[in-house]
């Protein structure tokens, strides 16, 4: 077989694969549900609800979205510039440990918020600068070392809060003491279990977007990801925009971490992110890289989460089966997409 | 100093360098036949738990220990087809159809085993492979003790020799070979480049498997959640480190192995009360970037890694 390039794809076929991909992941939810022995509807039925069935449902999954649409945009803004940052976990925790570090009482309170916030940011920044540079100047492959330094990460922070950052009163947990008041993040609406954070994360979508439609960097990265050496012939420096993409998408990665603590924790634990950084990968392909849609992704992808956890509870169907819907859909998208643009040919 | 030369002399340590270096050594020879055919197999972690979780599984409903090898390599062989179909006909990217791969076979792993054992706290033991007894061989002195090996890790480094010779020494290995460097004049000698990737990526997927499956079968006799814990990823760096070659990457999970071997014994020391653990447990992830960065002016990459081919495209 050979692939054979559509000059004009049909809305239909623009449209339509990627809707299949959906109804087939769905099938292949059921198909698991009835493996697990629960009638494949109720599951179904069970998960949505579970997500978007009552109103703290629904403010648990938006909650759930709000560090996807950090690390989600820190993938879709290094993908695009083809800079594989497989290291958002490990530059979350990054500025979870900032968030904690100066929000303890070490700022005075006006400044706090926005003083950690912006060092958060340059802590995962930094973070992810290593394996940039070391891609630039020397061509050690990014994807594994930023793979290696989120394993190298949860160490430090196991160590952290065993030693320095140690809660002195946490009954012997390891966790971090807890923010000063100024420190965390407010709630949108009094009353409401939703912080600040999700609205600074949509606030950050649109700033992604603004930057890669409006802004000479957006279209150097799109350049370099499209075809580097047509970048460097241009003129362009392909390094630097390396290293500034590196910086952003750290710093959005960052920000996941400083936000879950600063917004919903309230401290540090070992057990922040159950794999926000990878599950961020999926988000922004989920998304097509689209700043905006990462948004969209992230919340569907929270609600399959926070239903899974739901419907486990009521049927006896593992929670697992989240991740694995989830790797289905990822990988049944990204051919949907390519079979938009190409046709399968014999020969 | 002279604990850690107590330590190197000692039969138990290299033992344990070569127990430790054989999951190492299976799933790295894994992946060097992908990426000598061209297709970077970031698969590999979740095909470790997945060749981990079928092998034990297999054994626990009762097959014997061989066949628990076999069950771990048709399962990793099954999302190898999976990853190749993907990145090889369809050319797709291979960083996320790996990263898909290695979520699909990990939640499912861990999916299968909640679904099989919902109750259980603690997971079944199996009897595991034992060390082998080699008649001559077992009585030396410290050679001995440190050559008492399960017949896996004799197979692993059984392996690395038969993955070394198809390599260099027949057409089979050269077609592999070649069409990770050039795949047009592969195409052109009649060969098809979809075929020799696809089982590339196929046999390779299964090995690495058996590196997990190493993991439950032999080291430990059951399964945990995150066991593989990095071992993966740490191959795909051992596969650089190699320089993509079978011998350079067998003496590199040596190295690595004996890295490990050593900070495990070192915890128990003066030094271990002064460092913190996690320093220890550190200590491979942190090599494993310093190998990379080491050997990155020398590495001779495939001419074509992570680049698909299409018939008939210039």
């Amino acid at each position: 077989m050979r692939l054979e390039p559509i000059a004009n794809p049909s809305a239909v076929r623009r449209l339509g694969l990627p809707v299949l991909a959906l109804l087939a992941t769905l099938g292949v939810a059921m198909a698991l549900a009835t493996i697990a022995g629960a009638n494949p509807l109720a599951v179904l039925g069970q998960i949505a609800t579970g997500a978007l069935g009552s109103r703290l449902a629904i403010l648990e999954t938006l909650n759930r979205a709000t560090p996807l649409i950090f690390t989600g945009l820190a993938v879709a803004v290094a993908f695009r510039a083809k800079l594989w940052n497989i290291g958002a976990e490990a530059q979350l925790y990054a500025g979870a440990i900032v968030a904690v570090l100066l929000g303890t009482g070490a700022l005075g309170s006006p400044m706090v918020l926005p003083v950690s916030a912006l060092a958060a940011m340059l802590a995962g920044a930094m973070l992810l600068l290593g394996p940039v540079l070391l891609k630039t100047r020397l061509g050690v492959d990014e994807v594994v070392t930023t793979l290696l330094l989120n394993f190298i990460m949860l160490l430090f922070v196991s160590y952290l809060l065993e030693g320095p950052m140690k809660d002195p009163m946490g009954m012997g947990w390891p966790k971090s003491p807890a923010l000063t008041p100024e420190a965390r993040l407010p709630r949108i609406v009094e009353g409401l279990r939703l912080h600040w954070g999700f609205a600074l994360a949509i606030i950050a979508a649109v700033i992604v977007w603004v930057m890669q439609t409006r802004t000479a960097l957006g279209f150097e990265i799109r350049a370099v990801g499209q075809n580097p050496e047509a970048a460097r012939f241009a003129g362009m420096p392909v390094n630097a925009v390396l290293l500034k993409t590196a910086l952003l998408s750290g710093g959005l990665a960052a920000l996941a971490g400083w936000s879950e603590v600063a917004g919903l924790k309230g401290h540090l634990s070992q057990d922040l992110s159950p794999g926000f950084g990878y599950t961020g990968i999926i988000v922004a392909m989920l998304a097509l890289l689209h700043p905006l849609a990462v948004v969209v992704t992230a919340v569907f992808v929270a609600g399959i989460f926070v239903g899974s956890d739901a419907m486990s509870r009521a049927a006896d169907v593992p929670t697992y089966i989240a991740d694995m819907l989830l790797a289905t859909a990822l990988l049944f998208m990204v051919l949907a997409i390519l079979l938009t643009k190409v046709r399968v040919v014999r020969g | 100093m002279s604990e850690v030369f107590d330590i190197l002399i000692s039969a138990s340590f290299w033992a344990a360098v070569l127990r430790i270096a054989s999951p190492l050594i299976l799933a790295t020879m894994g992946e060097l036949i992908c990426e000598r055919a061209g297709v970077l197999n970031l698969g590999i972690e979740g095909i470790m738990v997945i060749g981990a979780f079928t092998g034990w599984m297999a054994v626990y409903l009762g097959l014997p220990l061989w066949g628990g090898v076999a069950t771990a390599m048709a399962a990793g062989m099954l999302f190898g087809l999976l990853h190749s179909t993907l990145t090889v006909p369809f050319g797709l990217s291979q960083h996320v159809v790996g990263l898909g791969v290695t979520l699909l076979a990990t939640s499912t792993a861990y999916f299968t085993y909640r679904l099989m054992l919902p109750e259980v706290t603690s997971p079944p033991k199996i009897e595991p492979f034992q060390p082998l007894h080699i008649p001559g061989l077992s009585d030396l002195p410290w050679l001995g003790e440190a050559l008492s090996q399960t017949a896996l890790t004799w197979a692993a480094f059984a392996v690395a020799g038969l993955v070394a010779f198809t390599l260099y020494r027949t057409p089979l290995g050269l077609a592999v070979r070649a069409v990770g460097e050039n795949p047009a004049a592969v195409e052109a000698q009649g060969l098809s480049v979809t075929g020799l990737r696809m089982g590339a990526v196929i046999v390779g997927s299964g090995l690495m498997a058996v590196g997990g499956a190493f993991l439950t079968l032999s080291a430990f006799s059951s399964f945990f959640f995150e066991m593989v814990n990095g071992r993966g990823w740490i191959c795909v760096a051992l596969v650089v480190f190699g320089a993509w070659r079978p011998g350079k990457a067998v003496l590199g999970a040596i190295l690595f192995a004996a890295f490990d071997a050593l900070q495990i014994r070192l915890q128990q020391t003066d030094l271990g009360a002064v460092l913190p653990y996690q320093l220890f447990l550190a200590l491979p992830f942190i090599l494993s970037i310093l190998a990379l960065i080491l050997m990155s002016r020398r590495a001779e990459v495939p001419a074509a890694l992570m680049v698909p081919y299409n018939k008939g495209e210039r």
